[in-house]
């Protein structure tokens, strides 16, 4: 079955922003999460940055490539970057990497 | 190129998928040769497995063999005795120059894409076996196994 690709749902909170992704995360979907959320931090440029993949229900690497460019990005301007309770499937792929080693990985039972 | 490895298994079932190489056939690809897996029953985690590692290969086809052209992706799954799964993706692309130095994690060569080099590192992992066999010019053949527990 095919499934929908990722979608990205923003929630403000002071100066923090909550960036929630849903579906799948491939390298298709990936260049319109990334678009959506670039122009978001371009703009706003907030302190604190989760990158809440709780719904991600597939990701391969160009997810990996995704969440790097993105934590590069909110360093470069000065922010602070997290993931924000990754699924299993995204965890998985996170440890092969050993990216919870360079990526603050959170988890919390509070949802958006 | 050699286009087959020699697979000693009886094949039980098998299928053969050709796609263009557009972004939005990765999720097509992926879904398809699970569907078809599925008749093994597999876990969901080994579903999950061999969805993300035809992903990567399908990517590497459209990122790296085809680039800005498009070209044929070949998918051939065989579901063999014994539970072995069997996943042939074929491009007739640019092929690879130095396919040690491609299977290293984090090694790419396509760095401003945000690729994060870990397509055939997820491959290895994520399969019991990845054979690679490329050719420049000419293209290349992923083939990956895996078992499925019992």
């Amino acid at each position: 079955m095919l499934k929908r690709g990722g979608t990205v749902e923003f929630v403000t909170r002071g100066d923090t922003l909550i960036v929630k992704v849903f579906g799948e995360i491939d390298h298709h979907s990936a260049a319109g999460v990334r678009k959506g959320i670039d122009e978001k931090l371009s703009r706003e440029r907030p302190e604190k940055v989760y990158l809440e993949l709780s719904a991600v229900e597939f990701m391969d690497s160009s997810g990996l490539g995704l969440m790097m460019g993105r934590f590069a990005l909110v360093k470069q301007y000065g922010g602070s970057f997290a993931v924000l309770d990754p699924s299993e499937a995204v965890l998985k792929i996170m440890r092969l990497a050993g990216m919870e080693r360079m990526i603050t990985v959170l988890r919390t039972k509070s949802k958006i | 190129m050699k286009n087959r490895v020699e697979f000693t298994a009886a094949v039980e079932n098998e299928m053969r998928l050709l796609l263009p190489s557009l972004s939005v056939n990765e999720g097509m690809a992926r879904a398809a040769v699970a569907a078809f897996c599925a008749q093994l029953n597999p876990t969901a985690l080994e579903l999950a497995d061999i969805k993300c590692a035809v992903s990567e290969a399908v990517t590497n086809c459209i990122v790296h063999a085809y680039r800005e052209s498009i070209g044929e992706i070949s998918i051939g799954v065989k579901l063999c005795e014994g539970r072995l799964i069997q996943i042939e993706i074929q491009d007739k692309g640019c092929g690879i120059a130095d396919v040690k130095k491609a299977r290293e994690p984090l090694f790419t060569t396509d760095a401003e894409g945000e690729r994060s080099g870990m397509g055939f590192t997820v491959m290895e992992n994520f399969c019991d076996e990845m054979r690679v066999q490329s050719r420049l010019g000419r293209g290349t053949t992923v083939i990956l196994r895996k078992r499925l527990h019992k």
